[in-house]
């Protein structure tokens, strides 16, 4: 008997070893590009925290693709925290309600919270992530505050993974530094697909998933999230690819842990 | 610019109030004026009357210097009525104040015998009746006719049949005579409702140290709780006041979005409230009553207790905001609400997450459209320039914001937004308010702009181009 057959029990109990290593507990649904989801299916805990990166050009991007992974991952309508900081909403402008609602967010699911400094960002994202209620919890401090080292990204993985809560940080315009977060993603603004004269088109984002821990990652894709299915999907596609392809070069990653 | 109050020094030298303060710096070249501030000695004056809650829970303002005090069954632990006024003035003189004080039956009686007693007297009835007529406080006018009639005294006064003295001077004056001398019933409206539930604790020796006031704040929690528990409501609003010996109160206050009887979670909200306080608490020489108040209690059956599932996150939820509204603030910790308009930046309200939402309904977008509205909006809206259109009152080709050129690549619009003539006072001949035209931008590199131009050609002769916001 061949051990490597993909029906063998060697090769199913390697798999439910990968994934209790991994964590137990909801992952984050694929996102209808092959080459993102062979890395991504079956390997992001919702319950962690996840960082994305958005250069300050790319600012309304980047929040917007924060808040719809996680409505992308939450099944359900759990509420989301979105504390911000004081100076974030000077230089960014604020978040509009309409906005959200046509991106397909309900508005009242949002808890808007402003902090003064970044220390307070951070004890109100903590104190958030360890309340079970919340679906998700989104926190976009400022620049690099010398506050977010990795014990703090570290505290907040913790307490993620312990309540249930997703925690993703948005970081607008900062260097990357040491993080304890599960992924890291950096997102662009792409050009969408036009619609009929010439007119804009859905939300198009250009992702990269820079580091995943656990993971292969330097995959890029370039994605639309589609309001009306809650979905995204890759640019281009008409219905999303389901995501139950089997990563096999992926597992092999995940037998030997490479150090993220 | 005129004096409203002067001190005796100025007093003694022939200044009084309503004197211009030109006048006075004639006669006293160097007098030193202070702007008169009626906000703050108001203030003044309830601070002053917190600090008296320690004597009696009724107590009135009796703007702009005096208060009304109901000492009615107040005064055993300071050993009667005269001990308890010669107390009150020795902890008054302490902070500098100078009080004159005076016991009545009516609080009217009690007020004019402080203000204009004197002539000391046997008894109150002979003190009241010895007061001059300016003690009712009529108008100029009226006392002037008094006294020119002879009547000096509310006595005099009182002597006379009271009709006459309602026709020649009105209804008022004989209201205010008869509710002097304690015939009318005058009631005091006091500053603070009793609340439902209150514990304190007095002590003997003042408490200096901070953390045992609040283990000592922890106990009175409990038995608030349970004071909440056999009357089956919970608690939203809880008010602690820590008394120093010196006459300074320290008030706490902390308030919850749904009715409470857990322990744990209002002293976390007291810590975090004294964490948040500006200055540490500073005891002086130290308390000497410590008092929780439960000021808005609503019911909370056992029923409410018992939860499973959806209810035990939406109450965790509910303790995150309440934690978090107290340690920020009410206006930090929001929700969106939305409003019945089509201008863009007044289309929604951010109401604190504290108090109850009301279900609202969000205008569902049409499916198969692109997001219509950006998710990021700039207030105020950022001008740009070097704007080039192909025709006057078409949409940009290119344009410069924040100093970098954008390339358009997409547009959709005109969208129109005209101003809301129905909120105008001339309603449809209003005038003023620009139409905006809004486009939905994308540049070349893949930006999506939220732009509009301010004004339309015929309004304005050279109309302002604007980002209002971005798009995903």
């Amino acid at each position: 008997m061949n051990i490597l057959a993909p029906d063998s029990r060697l090769w199913a109990t390697a798999g439910r070893l990968a994934e209790l290593g991994q964590g137990a507990g909801a992952r984050i649904p694929g996102f209808g590009a092959a080459a993102l989801d062979g890395a991504v299916v079956g390997r992001l805990p919702v319950a962690a925290l996840h960082e994305i990166h958005a250069a300050a050009d790319d600012a309304a991007s980047g929040a917007a693709f924060a808040l719809l992974l996680a409505v992308h991952a939450l099944d359900d309508g759990r509420p989301i925290l979105w504390v911000r900081e004081r100076k974030s909403t000077r230089a960014l402008g604020h978040i509009h309600a309409p906005g959200l609602a046509e991106l397909g967010v309900a508005p009242a699911r949002l808890i808007h919270v402003e902090a003064d400094d970044a220390v307070a960002t951070l004890r109100v994202a903590a104190d958030a992530a360890r309340c079970a209620g919340l679906g998700a919890v989104v926190i976009e401090p400022w620049g690099d505050p010398p506050a977010l080292d990795l014990t703090a990204t570290r505290r907040l993985m913790l307490a993620t993974q312990a309540s249930g809560v997703m925690g993703v940080l948005l970081r607008i315009e900062a260097r990357a530094s040491p993080s304890a977060a599960q992924s890291r993603w950096q997102v662009r603004a792409a050009p969408s697909l036009a619609l009929e004269a010439e007119a804009p088109g859905l939300p198009a984002f250009d992702v990269c998933l820079l580091r995943q821990r656990g993971g292969i990652a330097g995959i890029e894709a370039r994605l639309e999230w589609n309001r009306d299915e809650a979905q995204f999907r890759a640019q281009g596609a008409g219905a999303p690819l389901s995501g139950a392809v089997f990563p096999l070069a992926a597992d092999r990653t995940a037998a030997h842990p490479s150090t993220a | 610019m005129r004096i409203a109050a002067c001190c005796p020094a100025a007093a003694a030298l022939g200044l009084a109030p309503d004197m211009m303060l030109a006048d006075a710096r004639a006669r006293v070249p160097d007098l030193i004026g202070v702007a008169h501030a009626p906000y703050a000695d108001h203030e003044w004056l309830e601070a002053l009357a917190d600090g008296c809650g320690r004597y009696t829970p009724a107590v009135a303002l009796d703007p702009p210097d005096g208060l009304v005090l109901d000492i009615a069954g107040c005064t055993h632990p300071f050993g009667g009525e005269r001990a308890l006024g010669v107390e009150i003035e020795a902890r008054l003189a302490r902070r500098g104040i100078l009080v004159r004080w005076a016991c009545g039956e009516t609080p009217d009686a009690a007020r004019a015998l402080s203000r204009f007693q004197t002539a000391a007297a046997p008894d109150e009835d002979a003190a009241i009746r010895r007061l001059p007529v300016a003690a009712l406080e009529l108008d100029d006018e009226a006392t002037t006719a008094l006294g020119r009639a002879g009547l000096k005294t509310v006595g005099d006064l009182a002597a006379r049949p009271l009709a006459m003295i309602a026709a020649r001077f009105g209804g008022a004056a004989v209201t205010r005579i008869r509710r002097i001398l304690g015939e009318e019933e005058s009631p005091l409206i006091p500053r603070v409702i009793a609340p439902p539930m209150r514990a304190e604790r007095r002590f003997a020796e003042p408490v200096a140290r901070t953390d045992f006031a609040l283990e000592v704040l922890g106990e009175l929690a409990g038995e608030a709780m349970n004071a909440l528990a056999q009357a089956g409501e919970g608690g939203r609003r809880f008010e602690a006041r820590f008394f120093r010996s010196d006459g300074q109160v320290l008030r706490l206050a902390i308030e919850t979005g749904q009715p409470s009887r857990d322990v744990k979670v209002i002293l976390r909200l007291f810590r975090e409230r004294i964490d948040s306080l500006a200055d540490p608490i500073d005891p002086g020489f130290g308390f000497d009553l410590i008092r929780l108040d439960v000021a808005v209690a609503e019911p909370l059956g056992a029923s409410q207790l018992k939860l499973e599932g959806g209810a035990v996150a939406e109450v965790e939820v509910a303790v995150l905001i309440d934690r978090l509204s107290t340690r920020l603030g009410r206006g930090r910790v929001r929700r969106f609400v939305p409003r019945d308009t089509h201008i863009p930046e007044q289309a929604e309200l951010l109401l604190p997450a504290a108090e109850a939402a009301k279900p609202a309904a969000w205008p569902e977008p049409e499916a198969g459209e692109p997001p219509l509205r950006p998710i990021h909006l700039f207030d105020p809206p950022q001008p740009i320039d070097h704007v080039v259109s192909d025709t006057p009152d078409g949409p940009p080709l290119r344009f410069r914001w924040r100093r970098t050129l954008h390339e358009v690549a997409r547009m959709e619009g005109p969208e129109r937004i005209a101003p809301e003539w129905w909120r105008r006072r001339e309603g449809a001949n209003a005038k003023g308010g620009l139409t905006r035209d809004y486009y939905r931008i994308e540049d070349v590199r893949g930006r999506r702009f939220w732009i509009f131009r301010h004004g339309l050609y015929d309004e304005v002769e050279q109309p302002g181009w604007y980002v209002h916001g971005l798009f995903a």
